[in-house]
């Protein structure tokens, strides 16, 4: 049902391209913009069937360098927690909460960063897992606070919400590029950040930022939505249709 | 085939659901326990945020229950009046639990808590209960000797308001069937779970009802038990997946009515047996989990709100 809609956002936004492409080429006059870039679409939707998804970014330079794109989903708090054996049995000794943890953070580039970027750039620009400013909400010493970190950036690589594998974004000759950007299927739902930076001489010379929705669409985001919204009411149909279901399920066989 | 949680927001496969339910379904048929201790655990092992898998496994289980206690009602394997009693005392319980849970946590620690509180409660539980079948068992394949006295009188028949319980062929003061439904409520509210597995031994050992009518029984009360909090953690806490319950339910009802057959064919002591060594593992499991150094010493704490 969804695909047409989808074709058809996708041809536009392939039209709008083209277009930005084309100004950019023959029409701009020089150093106007050295980068324009969009999404094939700006709504990853997810519906009952949702086992991740793929988004493509197009875009063009105005001349011979490296692109960089960093996919960044709505920041939150996340707190980790420490077990430590006492008397025998683990238990939770120790927490750390951290503010501005991406939900999802994934990067590609043309080649490999540490190639084409100098560490400070990359450290000012946040990109790479290692350059994300990650901040302690509660005090702790700093040695603790590392393995905290180091610990939040290896559960969430597990769990493919920070793409620890630098992606591939591909020239199609000198001045176009394109990069597929995949999402697992326990992406969080919220507006993300696609930005993505014209490199040379290990500095970044441009950046666009494009935003991408991650949305419930269809009956998943009616439950979510009506769940939030009455959830007495949400209960009391939850366990009313657990009751229907399980009274139909005892018909079939009476009498058997 | 992969289905979307909308709740749980995370992608499943629906024939792993529908298989974990209806193992889950054909333990409760069987035994007439919920299987709530049993699901909730394997819901979060392939991927369901602990707080979602809790509150949707109470969903699952009002379907499930109503489901299992049909079939037993039509063998009339139902104490409607002993349900209503434990049912009385289960409602008082559950609130108590519920506020001792909400300490509990404001404390910390409370899954650790709740392990603990497991093992001692299966640990003992199975224990007796496996001492107790096999002496049974081997009391049947010796016929000369004397039957276990039908009724043995203690300082429980001494107690007022005492009732007639005609299916369970009781005669019996309703402060014990109250007072049990209260523990277990509190107990329930406290583990989130039915409390069938508790319920179950003890409405044999301590009620001295008969084997055949417990499972329909304790299914009839684990309904609202259930039910109410199913609505206590869409309320509180937005946890309930409907779509996840519904799934699992599916699977859950043809497992339940596969094992409530599979149940009548069991003597009674062989059924006490086999509930008791399950109650065993899940207990010696428990306590190993605890003592075993854990994958990962960090992990991430469920979102608060």
């Amino acid at each position: 049902m969804s695909a047409p809609r989808a074709d058809r956002s996708e041809r536009s936004a392939c039209r709008m391209l083209v277009l930005a492409a084309g100004l950019l080429l023959y029409a701009s006059p020089a150093r106007a913009q050295a980068l324009a870039a969009d999404l094939t679409s700006h709504l990853i939707a997810i519906t009952t069937g949702f086992t991740g998804a793929s988004v493509v970014l197009f875009g063009a330079t105005d001349g011979p360098g490296d692109v960089v794109v960093a996919v960044r989903g709505p920041d939150r708090d996340m707190t980790i927690r420490r077990k430590d054996r006492v008397a025998g049995i683990w238990m939770n000794t120790n927490e750390l909460t951290f503010g501005n943890v991406p939900s999802f953070y994934a990067v590609a580039a043309s080649r490999p960063i540490e190639g084409i970027l100098s560490p400070a750039a990359a450290a000012f620009y946040r990109l790479g897992i290692a350059n994300l400013k990650l901040e302690a909400r509660t005090a702790a010493p700093p040695g603790t606070i590392e393995t905290f970190r180091a610990a939040l950036e290896r559960i969430q690589q597990q769990a493919g919400l920070f793409v620890s594998r630098i992606g591939k974004v591909d020239f199609l000759g000198e001045r176009l590029f394109r990069a597929t950007i995949m999402f697992p299927s326990n992406v969080p739902t919220g507006t993300y950040l696609v930005e993505v930076f014209l490199v040379r001489d290990k500095d970044v010379i441009s950046g666009q930022t494009t935003p991408l929705v991650v949305s419930k669409v269809g009956v998943d985001a009616a439950v979510f939505e009506f769940s939030g919204r009455q959830p007495g009411l949400y209960g009391a149909i939850a366990v009313l249709t657990a009751v229907v279901a399980g009274w139909l399920a005892s018909l079939p066989f009476r009498g058997a | 085939m992969d289905i979307y949680l909308p709740i749980a927001e995370v992608s499943l496969d629906i024939f792993v659901l529908l298989g974990l339910g209806a193992a889950v379904g054909f333990l409760s048929g069987v035994f007439g326990v919920g299987g709530g201790f049993l699901l909730t655990p394997l819901l979060i092992f392939i991927g369901v945020p602990p707080t979602v898998a809790v509150a949707s496994s109470a969903n699952q289980l009002v379907g499930a229950s109503v489901s299992g206690v049909i079939s037993h009602w039509r063998r009339g394997n139902v104490d409607f009046k002993m349900g209503y009693v434990l049912l009385a005392g289960g409602l008082v319980g559950s609130l108590l639990g519920v506020s001792i849970f909400t300490l509990l946590k404001r404390l910390g620690q409370v899954e650790l808590t709740i392990s603990i509180c497991y093992v001692l409660l299966l640990g003992t539980l199975g224990a007796l209960m496996i001492i107790e079948s096999i002496r049974s068992m081997l009391r049947l394949h010796r016929p000369g000797v004397a039957r276990r006295r039908l009724h043995q009188h203690t300082w429980m028949h001494g107690l007022p308001l005492k009732a007639r319980f005609r299916r369970s062929r009781l005669y019996i003061s309703t402060l014990l069937p109250i007072g049990l439904g209260f523990v277990i409520g509190v107990f329930s509210a406290i583990l989130g779970i039915g409390g069938g597995f508790i319920m179950v031994p003890a409405m044999i050992y301590m009620l001295g009802m008969p084997t055949a009518v417990v499972p329909g029984t304790s299914l009839f009360q684990i309904i609202f038990v259930a039910a109410n909090v199913t609505v206590l953690q869409a309320f509180t806490n937005r946890t309930v997946d409907a779509v996840l319950a519904l799934v699992l339910l599916v699977g859950g009802v043809v497992g339940a009515r596969i094992g409530s057959r599979f149940g009548t064919r069991l003597r009674g002591e062989q059924l006490r047996f086999l509930l008791a060594l399950m109650v065993l593992a899940v207990a010696a499991k428990l306590a190993f989990d605890m003592t075993v150094p854990p994958g990962d010493l960090f992990s991430i704490a469920p979102e608060k709100g």
